[in-house]
């Protein structure tokens, strides 16, 4: 195995939780306040670390094993994802869709924990994120499968490789779609503004923040973590199906960190410019999302 | 591929997404500014589908399109609009979600009768002649599937546009005449159309075509 292959896992592990950071300053700036320190994620991720966790007695095993799954399921999943025209550590054919379950797993044990306290509060979210998955999943494969049959790769490693300058000249819009469609699902799947507000605590209206509310100490440091590994790994299929390769790896890994900084940069924007949606209108977006993947994937087809 | 096929791609593609979000958008003064937008980009599509320079008629032609469809119509139908005082709601009788569902099957459709049909030569890109069917399609769903009567004007435009660009996809070098008469029959249509619901809007308060039918003898 060469050596290179673990510079992106390990770019991802250190680097994941400074994207709240960034997400937080940017809405800080928006909003003429000067906002947490860059580094407060890591902080607080120290902090929960350091902490004992407070179990109800009405949990059980699934409650404590729902975090440590959830981790676990991310971190390999950092294996699978190929960055800055590095390949990832892990690629065969078809892995694209292990990626995407992978997910699907840490989501069913999160749903699991949240169900297991027993509070009807957290049923509500688990109802909730459930619905919306449902929903994000087939934009995510969908357009996928457009990128896949473009590159003529069923491999996330071939499949984000190949955004060279000359793929782009020839069949840009498609691209554009699918990363539009993408961009929706990573908005959803991370819990972030028009689908979910991450700043509201105890609200009836959110999603995500809501089904860990009784997890505490490094329980919830492993969820926040995971959080930020899962957006790092999206936001970098992201960045790999728009940003070309010029061939230097070194030039490589930087931009593609900087496009998932960037990434991360807009996402604050959309958030301090967008309000949260009502949660009916919720499955419309979601819909626009699909819409465009099928799109992609018929012009591809075609 | 040549940048050119690609470019009336692009601008095809995004009829395309005009037409997605004319099906799932609920204001009636964002299915305006669609409208317009779509219009607009016919107006480009018709100087991109030209080999080489593009000639003065057809220069006149698009900045005759995108005048009128990118800026008259709009204007005269957000007056309307303004005059009804009508809540902005389009009230569709099919969902939202739902047209979105369907509207890329339809596509799916419609790219397979364009492959279907023997076209002549001078086609720029084999998605013009789909899209127009797609067009026409969304603009007579829009007919249907909506209550207000300003959204029936609209779906009137967007099955013209999808005509247009059908025109556009048989012969590349249109008569100019032909297409400034049904710009011209468009714009009476719009015209009278606004009218027309103004008054239907002072006799009976609303304008639910649905409930038009009590009119019928």
């Amino acid at each position: 195995m060469h050596i290179e292959k673990i510079i992106n896992p390990l770019l991802t592990l250190v680097l994941a939780p400074l994207l709240f950071g960034i997400i937080n300053r940017t809405k800080a700036l928006f909003a003429g306040r000067t906002g947490q320190p860059l580094l407060q994620s890591y902080y607080d991720l120290w902090k929960l670390f350091r902490k004992g966790a407070v179990y109800s007695k009405t949990t059980s095993w699934v409650f404590r094993l729902g975090p440590i799954v959830g981790l676990a399921v991310v971190i390999s999943a950092t294996a699978l994802v190929p960055s800055g025209g590095l390949p990832a550590i892990i690629a065969f054919d078809g892995d694209v869709i292990l990626f995407a379950y992978l997910f699907g797993l840490m989501r069913f044990f999160t749903v699991l924990t949240a169900l297991d306290t027993g509070s009807s509060f957290e049923g509500m979210g688990a109802s909730r994120e459930v619905m919306f998955s449902a929903l994000t999943e087939p934009a995510f494969l969908v357009g996928l499968a457009a990128i896949s049959k473009q590159t003529h790769s069923l491999s996330l490693t071939g499949m984000l490789a190949g955004a060279d300058t000359a793929l782009w000249s020839h069949i840009g819009p498609v691209q554009l779609l699918v990363a539009f469609s993408v961009f929706i699902v990573f908005l959803a799947e991370n819990s972030r503004m028009p689908v979910d507000d991450p700043n509201t605590h105890l609200e009836l209206t959110m999603i995500h923040e809501v089904m860990v509310l009784d997890n505490s100490g490094a329980d919830l440091g492993f969820i926040t973590y995971a959080a930020a590994i899962k957006m790092w790994l999206l936001s970098t299929v992201l960045v790999g199906i728009l940003v070309p390769h010029n061939g230097n790896a070194w030039i490589d890994i930087s931009t593609a960190v900087a496009a998932v900084f960037i990434l991360a940069v807009l996402v604050g924007v959309v958030e301090s410019s967008m309000a949260r949606l009502k949660l009916l209108h919720v499955p419309q977006i979601l819909f626009i999302a699909n819409a465009l993947s099928t799109l992609a994937l018929i012009l591809v087809l075609r | 591929m040549s940048f050119m096929t690609n470019l009336v791609d692009t601008v095809i593609i995004l009829v395309i997404l005009t037409n997605f979000m004319l099906l799932g958008s609920s204001r009636l003064r964002r299915c305006i500014r669609v409208t317009a937008l779509q219009g607009i980009l016919l107006g480009i599509l018709a100087i991109l589908m030209e080999d080489g320079t593009p000639t003065i008629h057809l220069i006149l032609l698009s900045a005759a399109i995108i005048c009128l469809k990118g800026i008259i119509f709009p204007f005269l139908l957000i007056r309307t609009l303004r005059d009804l005082n009508v809540q902005y709601e389009v009230e569709p009788f099919v969902g939202y979600g739902t047209s979105l569902v369907l509207s890329p099957l339809v596509l799916v459709v419609c790219i397979w009768l364009g492959s279907q049909l023997s076209l002549p030569m001078g086609v720029t890109s084999s998605l013009v002649a789909p899209v127009a069917f797609f067009t026409i399609t969304c603009g007579l769903f829009l007919i249907v599937s909506r209550k207000k009567a300003l959204t029936q004007v609209l779906g009137y435009l967007v099955l013209e546009n999808g005509i247009y660009v059908f025109g556009a996809s048989i012969a590349t070098i249109q008569p100019v005449l032909v297409e400034l008469g049904i710009l011209l029959d468009a714009f009476v249509a719009v015209f009278v159309m606004g009218i027309a619901i103004y008054h239907i809007n002072r006799e009976f308060e609303h304008t639910d075509v649905d409930r038009l039918n009590r009119l019928k003898g």
